[in-house]
């Protein structure tokens, strides 16, 4: 019936799930005492796979499949492909950080594969109950994942309030779809982007958004929907957070843009002033928590929370300006994150004896190599020139400048200053000789000896490589992803003029 | 025209850069990269030298062009090139490099490979503040640069070096906040970043000039912090005391104040000409307050510190008294304050590595001891007050004679007075260093007069200060037709151009003789 076979829409996803099922069935089936590492190279081969996958969509007709629910266009494989790339680089982490003896090795990379169907499928969907679905899965894999250390006390108290709080998020979500159903009876999103302006009982459209604006602005850590953020992240395991403060992230911003460039043009001045107020808030709320944190995750996770407010301002972007400087922002934002967290694992280990920024003292001159890839994606997160952070910061403040919103960027550019200062406190620490007086440095090296150094083999040394690589050609030559990210806005801003995918287009369904 | 010319730029910038990768790939053995460093830096000021063996006097605007598109939208290019503003500041900072590297000989014993390749990478920076005319190219470079300083100053600070970087990063980092901000509002407006199209839109005043105040005063800032003036010069003592010497030399004035001159009196002439006041007056309060602070340190790198704030000033004065006349003896007197001033540092870094100590009483009668180091010392305190026939004399005369001339008689009065104290806080600290008896701590130990390698890099800047001041136009000749271009009917100089009409009977002898032989 149609040019392009629904299943290649969806490719991306249906390769993350088969990979999935293949772990679990490998899992269950060897011997309780072999390795379960190659597992996690089963993982990474078919995350290699699905973001081959999801570059081979770009020469699909952009257009959607299974009855107007799931899209595939440049915006979609935007994000496809950097939902790839941050899982790849979390699961090769993964490989070297996690210890032998770890229990449930396999299930943990098969819940890091269903948790990418997840995401991948949020970014795709255009039906809202569809989104919904998506969001779930990834988000309970997270939910998981996020409590895998059982015997501390963090690790799931983390998952706990994580579920809690997010299954709440959720639900206001749901509500949001709900009412907007109610109003213009359809779920899909280009039909609601038409019916809405028409719709009878506005009030309940603008319900429906703050409801939905709620949901998703809680799974991008914006806040005051911030609070579980610190705890999480300080619970989790490193290479979970590395995931965890990116993946999910990248997918619920893509949500947003499409709930509010796609599904709601119309209510823009309804819309911006609400995200202008959330990130302004955002920023300052996490600049200035992070400032007193002790614990470089907790730092790290209030870090997030601003890193999401200047993402919002590219929100105050007219179209498709806004849009592609929100979606490079993201890249870079994960870029630099998926980095720095490999780099705390690196040096924390896998049961995080060293947590606190003090611990880090001297680790320039212990291990010069982790101490200069930390200096590195610190610098890149205070956002100096050539570097990924600096284009990320670059473009989403321009878009703000652009659509007016001056005060804005200027709030934002003095956070960044603010900022600097604590990132610039982690550099300080461990650019500082190690403390001279006998017996703390015995202890402080008692405490390096005693951390189970992690085996740096070659998988960590690829994921920290590919984060420096992105980070940099982010810095230096933005100029191919920012058309992609451009192509990308395109796309969102002019969707396709079919809801219903009859087109008349005879390309065969695969090359 | 040489075969180098569209090239020579870029390898400028690049040569530094190479030279700080093959110092972290190498291993860190004996003194493998001090020798690395000082290479390259030789080398590269070869480079530089090469563009004033090439530079063309005659020919108004910029030289040794390079434009390539780097990133399209929004539209970035690599846009480098040097007048006659720019092209000595780039030959000192070349100048500087060699003489950084032999200052942190045996200053810098641990961690030479971090040392010195962040050292090269704060060099490849500086070249390119200076030689960016792409707004957003220049910033990038201008952030660039506080980052290798930073880390510097908090691994090798004396006593307290992380709380001086910090310090000194955020004070820097905070203001460039307003000046992104302030770029981005002249690229959403213009939709360029190129400085000369630039220059002309915000000449033709088709752009808001209630705005350009707030744009002209966020770039004023930025560069007011950097350089720094009077009541924002908070982290320059602390940066001076704990930065290594190297650093120190390069840290605070020659960035801003050539980014004054270009970027802010550049693009914003009026906004500049309305501001101009203010900041004749923050100048001659700093001249006053830096000289009257210096003369009671009790620390030799505090006084250089406030010392550097009341020649910075000055020079700060030259440019918003907004005469030509008065910003081509402003960037010669950054050159000759650059060069004073790291003959000085390496002095002194040389006495701090002998006995160990900042403390300026602890020293006495070394001049005994020390004849070489006091000699120079000495010739290098005078260039520094400004005795006729060293370098600190001409440009000295010159912003004051036309400050008196075309700007303000009691501002000029009260700037000379500052001179003055310049004078006696320099000589002081001569005296009480190298003269009277000898002190307890360096009686005590057993010193060397200088080496051969700090003769050598000595020796060369004392004798480039003689003859700065004996042929000031070697050099002024080259910076006039920067910042006067002879086409000077260009709309955003012609403001400008009736103010320095009004200031053409200036007394002054240099110009005049100069103009004599073109």
């Amino acid at each position: 019936m149609t040019p392009v076979h629904d299943i290649y829409r969806i490719l991306p996803e249906v390769i993350f799930a088969l990979t999935g099922v293949a772990i679990m069935l490998i899992d269950a089936s060897l011997p309780p005492s072999w390795p379960r590492r190659p597992l996690g190279w089963v993982a990474a081969i078919g995350t290699t796979i699905a973001l081959w996958a999801s570059l081979w969509q770009l020469s699909l007709p952009e257009g959607t499949g299974f009855f107007s629910t799931v899209e595939t266009s440049a915006f979609t494989v935007f994000f496809h492909v950097l939902i790839c790339g941050i899982v790849l680089v979390a699961l090769l982490l993964s490989l070297d950080a996690l210890p032998e003896d770890t229990h449930h090795q396999g299930e943990f990379y098969a819940l890091i594969v269903f948790g990418a169907v997840g995401m991948c499928l949020l970014t795709g969907a255009v039906e809202l109950l569809v989104a919904f679905i998506a969001l779930e899965i990834s988000s309970i894999s997270t939910y998981i994942l996020a409590g895998w250390r059982k015997h501390t006390g963090r690790g799931p108290e983390a998952a706990i309030k994580y579920f809690l709080l997010g299954s709440f998020a959720t639900a206001f979500l749901l509500y949001g779809i709900a009412l907007v159903f109610g109003a213009t009876g359809t779920t899909q999103i280009y039909q609601i982007a038409q019916l809405a302006p028409a719709a009878q009982n506005q009030s309940l459209i603008i319900a429906a958004l703050a409801l939905m604006l709620v949901g998703i602005l809680f799974k991008v850590s914006a806040a005051p929907f911030h609070v579980w953020t610190p705890d999480v992240y300080e619970g989790a395991p490193s290479p979970v957070v590395a995931l965890l403060s990116t993946a999910p992230k990248a997918a619920a911003f893509a949500l947003l843009l499409r709930v509010v460039y796609e599904m709601f043009p119309n209510l823009h001045y309804l819309w911006a002033p609400l995200l202008w107020i959330v990130a302004v808030l955002s920023m300052t709320v996490g600049n200035l928590a992070a400032l007193r944190q002790q614990n470089v995750k907790r730092m790290l996770a209030y870090s997030a929370i601003a890193h999401a407010g200047y993402l919002l301002a590219a929100f105050a972007g007219i179209g498709e300006i806004g849009i592609a400087a929100a979606a490079f922002y993201i890249a870079a934002y994960a870029a630099m994150n998926v980095g720095i967290f490999a780099v705390v694992t690196l040096v924390a280990g896998y049961d995080e004896q060293l947590s606190l920024i003090d611990d880090y003292r001297g680790l320039v001159y212990r291990s010069p190599l982790l101490g200069s890839l930390l200096i590195f994606f610190l610098i890149s997160l205070i956002g100096i020139p050539f570097t990924g952070g600096f284009f990320g910061k670059f473009y989403s403040f321009s878009a703000a400048v652009g659509g007016g919103a001056i005060w804005l960027a200027v709030i934002g550019l003095l956070n960044s200053g603010l900022a600097a200062a604590y990132y610039l406190r982690l550099v300080v620490v461990a650019a500082q000789r190690p403390l001279l007086d006998s017996s703390s440095d015995a202890s402080a090296d008692s405490a390096f000896a005693a951390a189970p150094r992690p085996a740096v083999g070659a998988a960590v040394i690829a994921a920290v490589f590919l984060a420096v690589a992105a980070t940099l050609v982010l810095g230096i030559i933005p100029g191919a992803t920012l058309d992609a990210a451009q192509s990308a806005a395109h796309t969102l801003q002019a969707p396709p003029q079919t809801t219903v995918p009859a087109v008349a287009d005879p390309a065969p369904p695969a090359r | 025209m040489s075969a180098f010319d569209p090239i020579i730029l870029t390898l400028i910038l690049l040569v530094p850069l190479a030279g700080a990768i093959l110092i972290a790939l190498l291993p860190d053995r004996a003194k493998l990269p001090n020798w690395i460093a000082l290479i390259t830096t030789l080398f590269t000021f070869l480079l530089t030298l090469h563009l004033p063996a090439h530079f063309n006097t005659g020919q108004p605007g910029f030289q040794f062009e390079r434009n390539i598109p780097w990133i399209e939208s929004p539209a970035i290019f690599y846009h480098v090139g040097v007048d006659g503003l720019s092209l000595w500041l780039v030959v000192l900072v070349g100048l500087l490099a060699p003489v950084g590297v032999v200052a942190s000989w045996n200053a810098i014993q641990t961690r030479r490979k971090v040392y010195y390749a962040l050292f090269l990478v704060q060099q490849t920076a500086m070249f390119g503040v200076f030689i960016s005319l792409d707004l957003m190219l220049y910033y990038g470079f201008w952030e660039l640069s506080l980052v290798p300083m930073a880390i510097l100053i908090a691994m090798y600070g004396r006593k307290d070096g992380p709380r001086a970087a910090l310090k000194f990063f955020l004070f820097t980092f905070i203001p460039s906040a307003p000046l992104l901000v302030a770029i981005l509002w002249l690229y959403a407006k213009t939709g360029t970043f190129n400085f000369a199209d630039l220059q002309y839109q915000t000449a033709s005043g088709v752009l808001p000039a209630s705005a350009l105040y707030w744009v002209a005063l966020a770039f004023l800032f930025a560069f007011a912090v950097k350089v720094p003036v009077f009541p924002l010069h908070g982290w320059l003592a602390d940066t001076y005391s704990e930065a290594p010497v190297a650093l120190a030399m390069v840290v605070a004035g020659k960035l801003g104040l050539y980014s004054m001159i270009r970027f802010h009196v550049g693009l914003f002439p009026a906004q500049a000409r309305a501001i101009a006041p203010l900041l004749i007056a923050l100048a001659v309060i700093g001249i006053l307050y830096g000289a009257c602070l210096a003369l009671i340190q009790r620390d030799f790198w505090r006084l250089m510190a406030f010392a550097a704030l009341s020649h910075l000033s000055l020079i700060v004065l030259a440019i918003y008294g907004l005469t030509f006349l008065g910003w081509a003896s402003g960037v010669y007197q950054i050159l000759s304050h650059g060069v004073v001033d790291a003959a000085l540092f390496l002095l002194l870094g040389a006495l701090e590595i002998r006995f160990a100590s900042t403390a300026i009483n602890s020293y006495g009668g070394l001049a005994a001891k020390l004849p070489h180091a006091a000699t120079y010392f000495v010739i290098a305190s005078l260039a520094m007050i400004g005795l006729p026939m060293l370098s600190g004399f001409v440009g000295e005369f010159i912003i004051l004679s036309s400050t008196f001339a075309g700007v303000s008689r009691p501002w000029a009065v009260a700037a000379t007075v500052g001179v003055i104290l310049g004078a006696a806080y320099m000589l002081s600290l001569v005296q009480k260093i190298f003269y009277g008896p000898e002190s307890a701590q360096t009686a005590s130990k057993p010193s060397a007069d200088l080496r051969f390698r700090e003769l050598a890099i000595l020796t060369p800047l004392v004798v480039l200060m003689l003859v700065m001041g004996l042929a000031p136009d070697l050099w002024l000749n080259t910076i006039r037709t920067g910042v006067h271009p002879p086409q000077a009917v260009e709309s955003p100089q012609q403001s400008l151009q009736q103010i320095d009409q009004n200031s053409s009977a200036t007394p002054s002898p240099t110009p005049t003789s100069s103009e004599a032989q073109r």
